[in-house]
């Protein structure tokens, strides 16, 4: 009996075992060693990305604060690679070690700042005009069929938030940024893991489509609750190589 | 007589099985000696592209005479290495001349690798050849007019190139040839802390006195003044710290060193990177102080200095202290600290502006970071603050001024 249960516990415990191994490799955050003193450590990014990664004044440094762990780390993977160009970025990560990289995507996704006050790049007032925002609206809530375009809430969530392990919220991002990462996208500059879902929704935007876009999403306020929906929440429209379903 | 005879076939088959056995083991072991001879050459920094295949080659060398691509030392047969023998790659190391008989350029450092021994290039051409080949052609050069004729390679050879292995000095320890055989050598440290004259080349009589690394606008300190990198008053454990976690109480690597440790150095064994330590050591001297002149008048150094201690105490105390003695080693001291107040203000400038994070290695897997204040301070303030950190605290350094950062600030990061 005693070796019954004694066997039944060691099955157990592979079980257990066997599970946290499972979903270490699902979410790489989770998987990330303890690395002491993450807030000193991280004042390396404060002159631009803000202190707690709320973002900076000025528009191409976006905030990092509560973006998804997962969205963050392939960001910083590629910077370290040279796959996403950007050289101050690049020169700061080439030599850093993939674990520092996750232990810096962790950071900052648990950073949950008194929004919007804290945000100063959240809620831009807009010049846009009425109609430019209408046609922003339409694509961010519709899409546009038509040209195959899927709406950015289909993957992104109905609340703009993002959604665990990688797909990043869109708002509290300032206009300029958000044209500039769409046009990297369709140039080539800035690239995802294949499938790039990214690049073929941007190669399918007109400049005028991503003027909308920007205008409206950097016109929006945040919503009570920004966390980032759970992994797998929403079933991606096109395959996304940092989204696998 | 028939089992004699069967009995003595199979005993020289297990002899001759033995026999084959022990040739691959030593096989597996002279790989893994190149592997670590070769990390030692940190051949992976220029044979791959960033982002690339290992060893595939076709990363851009940018030279003031064009841009040079690294060739592919995979083992694929049609672009790589895989036809070459271990003849052709010690000639190539040894003479810097490759298999057909041409002429290398120097920015492959045979120079320094010419000192490598016959055994240490086997070792490193069995590891080369284990590798996964990549069927990769080379990119050609684009040099202008007239670097672009190898035959110039000819004159460069006459007047820098020595060939010849390593010699040991007698006087000295084993240890200490060692180290100087690695640091002259595998090491090619030279190759960048050394002046470079207008022909490109470095002459053996200036070698390790440091000099502005063309392209790249930093400034490899001089490894035998102490007022540079000279590591003369260093402890050891602080030479050993400095090369193999990226950090040590005296200071720490950055810019194109940060690369170095963290492809190289930080993998090589205790007693090596001692043994460069000593080495290393053993070049530092002591060099008069040049007089800190420069064209500022008293009158706006006296402004430089007041408002750069306010940028220093608003933006630099926090971590390195009001005291300049930091919190070593993850926040350097920037008191008596050669890198601050040597005669070329590159560098400080530069970390100032671009901020910089040391490398990441086993020993120091989470390193500190300096930020970069290039969109928080203007021309002058930069000016002002590096001007008041080289001169305070008794430290030695001549004033910068505004013209010197914004120079250095449009100079591109890769």
């Amino acid at each position: 009996m005693r070796a019954f249960t004694g066997l039944a516990c060691t099955a157990l415990l592979l079980l257990l075992t066997s599970n946290s191994v499972a979903s270490a490799q699902n979410q790489p955050a989770s998987a990330v060693p303890t690395i002491p003193d993450m807030a000193n450590r991280m004042q390396t990014c404060a002159p631009c990305h803000g202190a707690q990664g709320e973002g900076g004044k000025n528009p191409y440094f976006p905030r990092l604060a509560g973006k998804p762990a997962g969205y963050l780390f392939n960001q910083l993977l590629a910077f370290h690679q040279g796959r996403r160009h950007y050289a101050p970025m690049n020169y700061l990560l080439e030599f850093q070690r993939e674990d520092y990289l996750r232990a810096m995507a962790l950071f900052f996704s648990q950073q949950r700042l008194s929004l919007p006050a804290a945000m100063p790049s959240a809620m831009m007032p807009t010049t846009a005009a009425p109609a430019v925002l209408a046609h922003g609206e339409d694509l961010v809530e519709h899409g546009a069929p038509a040209r195959s375009i899927p709406p950015c809430s289909g993957c992104h969530g109905a609340r703009l938030t993002g959604m665990e392990p990688g797909i990043p919220g869109l708002l509290a991002l300032h206009p300029d940024y958000i044209i500039a990462q769409l046009g990297a996208w369709r140039y080539g500059t800035r690239t995802a893991t294949a499938p790039d879902c990214m690049q073929r929704v941007a190669a399918r935007l007109t400049d005028a489509d991503m003027t909308a876009v920007a205008a409206w999403l950097s016109s929006r306020p945040l919503p009570a609750d920004t966390s980032p929906l759970p992994a797998g929440a929403l079933r991606t429209l096109l395959p996304c190589g940092s989204e696998p379903q | 007589m028939k089992q004699a005879a069967i009995a003595f076939a199979l005993l020289l088959a297990a002899t001759r099985f033995v026999a084959s056995a022990g040739a691959a083991e030593s096989g597996a072991a002279l790989i893994k000696e190149g592997e670590y001879l070769a990390k030692a050459g940190d051949c992976i920094a220029c044979h791959s592209d960033p982002g690339g295949k290992a060893f595939a080659g076709g990363r851009a060398m940018p030279t003031p005479f064009g841009t040079l691509y690294s060739s592919n030392i995979s083992p694929d047969p049609a672009y790589g290495i895989g036809k070459w023998t271990a003849d052709q790659f010690y000639t190539m190391l040894h003479t810097g001349r490759s298999p057909d008989g041409g002429l290398i350029y120097p920015a492959m450092p045979f120079q320094d690798y010419t000192k490598v021994t016959r055994h240490d290039s086997d070792a490193i051409f069995a590891y080369l050849r284990s590798v996964p080949p990549v069927h990769q052609p080379n990119k050609p050069h684009e040099l202008h007019f007239p670097y672009n004729n190898r035959q110039l390679i000819l004159g460069w050879r006459t007047l820098f190139f020595q060939q010849g292995e390593y010699e040991p000095d007698p006087k000295q320890t084993a240890e200490w040839n060692r180290g100087a055989y690695l640091v002259q050598g595998l090491g090619h440290c030279a190759m960048c802390h050394s002046p470079i004259n207008a022909l490109g080349g470095t002459s053996e009589a200036k070698q390790f006195q440091g000099g502005l690394i063309p392209m790249q606008f930093w400034y490899a300190p001089s490894l035998t003044s102490d007022r540079e990198a000279g590591l003369g008053e260093w402890s050891l454990t602080d030479i050993v710290d400095l090369l193999r976690k990226g950090v040590s109480n005296r200071g720490a690597v950055y810019g194109p060193m940060a690369e170095v440790v963290y492809n190289s150095l930080q993998y090589l064994t205790d007693a090596d990177t001692q043994a460069m330590a000593v080495y290393l050591k053993s070049l530092g001297q002591q060099t008069p102080s040049p007089p800190a002149a420069s064209g500022i008048s008293a009158n706006e150094r006296s402004l430089l200095l007041s408002l750069g201690q306010s940028v220093y105490t608003a933006q630099c105390a926090s971590c390195h202290g009001i005291d300049g003695r930091g919190k070593p080693p993850d926040y350097p001291p920037l008191a008596d600290n050669q890198s601050i107040q040597m005669e070329s203000a590159v560098n400080p400038i530069r970390m100032v502006l671009n901020g910089g994070m040391p490398p990441g290695t086993q020993l120091n897997p989470a390193p500190y970071g300096m930020p970069p204040f290039a969109g928080l301070l203007s021309d002058d303030q930069v000016a002002a603050v590096v001007t008041y950190i080289r001169t305070a605290w008794g430290n030695h350094g001549s004033a910068v001024t505004a013209q010197d950062a914004n120079t250095l600030r449009a100079v591109p990061l890769d």
